[in-house]
């Protein structure tokens, strides 16, 4: 066992390192050039070549991402060249908020997803299964834009429950906390909520059509004793593998719904970097994202061999 | 039972009104961006101005007519050759450390304006040699050659008085929790959530400062920046679209800041840089572009006609505006003619190059339609803001839709775009009548003289020139109608001294 995550770690060496280069590349193929952007209106030739220099942009590549990983290794991830504020300070500040919606949306989504996919599996071909079947259509196809906008002319501006936007930590008001982040939740969740009760009504249905589900009701069991200890239980293994993927997505940040919220985490704070085109925060929150990533994935790849005796080989 | 009730209920009620009357009034208003470096010095956004406009005050400042007024400064005297600025500054001021304002001060904040890495004042304050000390509350600005919009740069960031012990304790970081002598001092920012500040107890004018907090808050959605003012999350915001002002003046729980903006919109023709130039190298061809255009129409279109059309480098009610050229009417046949007398073969394809915002595309597609009466074949080209900056450096591009913040003086609207070799002379324009009448009018100083200068120009620059001025935008700021003594002023920045909440 000790052997075998020591490996798993050792693995992750060389796949962070490729991650780092890639990142550093990729924002490089961005037209624009950050001297520019920064620069100001005015655009003094004097001040971008300042800019050129301070920040080596004028340094071949290889020299600029040499300098950039060196820092990293020893946890310094630059500074913000718009804000003058390290970026380390920027993503400790932003991953709170990201990691609260993100868990409150995968809820609302497993609560909602989940509850419709066994109804329509269990009251297949009925109407029941019709209505939730056009309605998570309906929640996959919605924009999140437009959901988030809608929600907040209904319950701000003409009901006045909520509050706009605006983001307000639990550890200063829970319940505050709670009101600012229930739509962006609602709207984030909303959109898995269709794709998860599709995956649990199919994993439902082939459950429910299994020798083990038949055994339970000639036993004479009841019909919930059925669906939650026999079926559900058994076709939650692909429900849960996808909600951990789609959390890994959410904590990259949820860039639409962060800015229509104005939920400031991750999302908002690299779609104002591209923008600036402010490549130290870019690497950054790109490369913590995709650490954090490759963790959890390692840490689901350890859940599994705890699971399964079968993997320990 | 009742009468225990009834005396809960009055002690209530009474708690309630002496909690009223002691509570912390709050400002919050909505910005459309969050705002950069809060250092006057390294700070580059028309946003973060709105800020500084709270805690940084300026030697100077501008009223709604434009004249220069005193701030941190009472007076200033250009000597006879003009090249030395006698600055009087306002005696008993206090930084927000405490610390006094004075000569010393006055002349440390300028040196680090101009001295520091990363300035972006330094071309703002160019044409100073060095400042020096009078006595303890009066400094003299040497200059290496006469520049009359030097006061008007020190009504802006320039002119912003930082604390001298906070700054050199904190160097570059000094953006963080910058000490400056404003009416309200930094209490904390939050990235891309929040910037507060509190009111300021030694503020030299604190007889007008009545509201002790303000909160701003960036929510770069229009739409939902709006409403939250509606739904009272905000009591004041900046840039609503135009489409919304309508809606904005019919609520009655609304009240609206209003003035015409600095700056201008307009479209920028390359008429000399690399290949792409050869079509509008003709200067007929640029005349032609310009005359079928319907400046009035776009604004009726696309704004509801709530901005102002323009042909000049300043809006139609600025002083320097030449009213004796004013905004054309849109000449069809002229343009027709102009294009057969060139001998060019139409349709004219002309790479339009269009920034990524939905008003400037809606303008974009106006002007498409109407030049293609005249055989222009405008092809828009939609491109990212930072990108297009490139392609604009490059020369890649034959109109591109450019729009300017603008500054106090005229000099700031002109100069670097019509200048040969200027940074912002994107289309390469070049005039050597042009270039001596700009460098003449940065010496004069009355603004009879400079007024006169330019005026020999603007017909020359209308008809010929790098840019086709198209309108100017309306500066709205809605607010709350509990809000009182609110005055908008040209620059667009929110002023927050002598602002108060109804009682």
């Amino acid at each position: 066992m000790v052997a075998l995550l020591s490996r798993r770690l050792l693995q992750l060496i060389p796949t962070v390192f490729f991650v780092s280069v890639i990142i550093f590349l990729l924002q490089q193929l961005l037209p624009g050039d950050p001297a520019l952007v920064m620069a100001g209106e005015d655009r003094d030739p004097e001040v971008i070549a300042q800019i050129r220099r301070m920040y080596r942009l004028d340094q071949p590549l290889p020299i600029q991402y040499l300098y950039w990983i060196k820092g990293v290794i020893v946890g310094d991830l630059g500074e913000s060249m718009r804000l003058k504020v390290p970026v380390s300070d920027l993503v400790l500040e932003k991953l709170p908020v990201t990691l609260q919606l993100a868990t409150m949306a995968i809820i609302v989504a497993l609560a909602i997803g989940v509850t419709a996919g066994v109804l329509s599996a269990v009251k297949r071909d009925s109407w029941i299964d019709y209505v939730v079947n056009v309605l998570s259509l309906c929640g996959i196809s919605t924009p999140n834009f437009w959901l988030g906008i809608m929600l907040i002319l209904l319950f701000s501006v003409q009901l006045g429950w909520l509050p706009a936007s605006g983001y307000v930590s639990p550890f200063e008001n829970l319940g505050q906390s709670l009101l600012t982040t229930i739509m962006p939740a609602f709207v984030l969740g909303n959109a898995l909520a269709g794709v998860l009760m599709r995956h649990t009504r199919a994993a439902m249905l082939q459950a429910m059509d299994s020798d083990y589900v038949r055994t339970a009701k000639a036993k004479g069991l009841s019909n919930t004793a059925i669906i939650v200890k026999h079926a559900l239980r058994n076709a939650l293994t692909p429900i849960i593998t996808l909600g951990a993927l789609e959390f890994g997505t959410l904590l990259s940040g949820a860039v639409l719904t962060e800015q229509i919220f104005t939920i400031p985490g991750f999302g908002k704070l690299i779609v104002d970097a591209v923008f600036n085109r402010d490549y130290a925060v870019v690497q950054g929150v790109v490369l913590v994202t995709a650490t954090t990533y490759i963790l959890l994935n390692l840490l689901a790849d350890i859940g599994y061999i705890l699971a399964d005796p079968r993997l320990r080989k | 039972m009742k009468s225990v009730a009834r005396f809960a209920i009055a002690a209530l009620a009474l708690s309630a009104s002496v909690a009223a009357a002691g509570a912390q009034t709050t400002l919050r208003i909505g910005l459309a961006e969050d705002p950069d470096v809060l250092d006057p010095t390294l700070a580059r956004t028309y946003v973060g101005r709105i800020v500084f406009a709270s805690i940084c005050d300026k030697l100077f400042d501008i009223d709604e007519k434009l004249n220069v007024v005193p701030q941190l400064a009472l007076s200033s005297d250009i000597s006879a050759d003009g090249k030395q600025v006698t600055i009087k500054l306002r005696p008993g001021v206090k930084f927000h450390d405490g610390e006094a304002f004075d000569a010393e001060a006055a002349k440390y904040s300028l040196d680090r304006h101009m001295t520091m890495q990363g300035s972006f004042r330094k071309p703002e304050l160019s044409a100073v040699d060095k400042v020096e000390v009078v006595d303890p509350l009066t400094i003299r600005l040497v200059l290496k050659a006469p520049f009359s919009p030097l006061i008007a740069q020190l009504t802006d960031r320039a002119g912003m008085m930082v604390s001298p012990k906070a700054a050199k304790d904190m160097g570059d970081k000094f953006g963080q929790k910058p000490v400056c002598a404003g009416p309200y001092k930094f209490v904390e920012r939050v990235q891309q959530d929040r910037i507060v500040v509190e009111k300021f107890a030694d503020y030299w004018d604190k007889g007008n400062i009545h509201i002790d907090r303000i909160t701003y808050t960036p929510i770069p959605d229009s739409t939902v920046r709006l409403a939250n003012l509606r739904a009272g999350q905000l009591d004041m915001l900046e840039r609503p679209l135009a489409t919304d002002i309508k809606d904005i003046r019919a609520n009655p729980r609304l009240k609206v800041g209003s003035a015409l903006e600095l700056g201008y919109q307009g479209m920028t023709i390359n008429v000399g840089k690399g290949d792409a130039a050869k079509v509008f190298a003709d200067k007929r061809i640029r005349e032609a572009l310009a005359l079928a255009i319907d400046r009035k129409s776009i604004n009726d279109v696309v704004f509801n006609g709530e901005f102002v059309p323009g042909n000049q480098w300043v809006n139609p009610q600025h002083p320097y505006y030449q009213q004796n050229t004013p905004v054309p009417p849109r000449d069809l046949a002229r343009a027709k003619k102009l294009i057969a007398d060139a001998g060019v073969k139409t349709p004219i394809a002309i790479h339009f190059m269009v920034p990524n915002n939905p008003e400037t595309r809606q303008v974009a597609e106006v002007i498409q339609a109407m030049t293609a009466e005249a055989g222009f074949d405008m092809k828009i080209r939609v491109t990212e803001f930072a990108t297009s900056l490139n392609e604009a450096e490059a020369g890649r591009f034959q109109a591109y839709m450019l729009a300017w913040s603008g500054r106090t003086d005229p000099d700031g609207n002109i100069y670097s775009f019509a200048r040969t070799g200027q940074p912002l002379n994107y289309g390469a324009y070049s005039d050597a009548e042009v270039d001596a009448a700009l460098d003449a009018a940065r010496v004069k100083t009355t603004l009879e003289d400079r007024k006169a200068i330019y005026g020999k120009i603007t017909p020359k620059l209308i008809a010929e020139g790098g840019v086709v001025y198209l309108y100017h935008r309306r500066i709205i700021i809605p607010y709350t109608e509990k809000l009182e003594g609110y005055r908008q002023m040209p620059d667009g920045l929110i002023r927050v001294v002598g602002l108060k909440f109804k009682s």
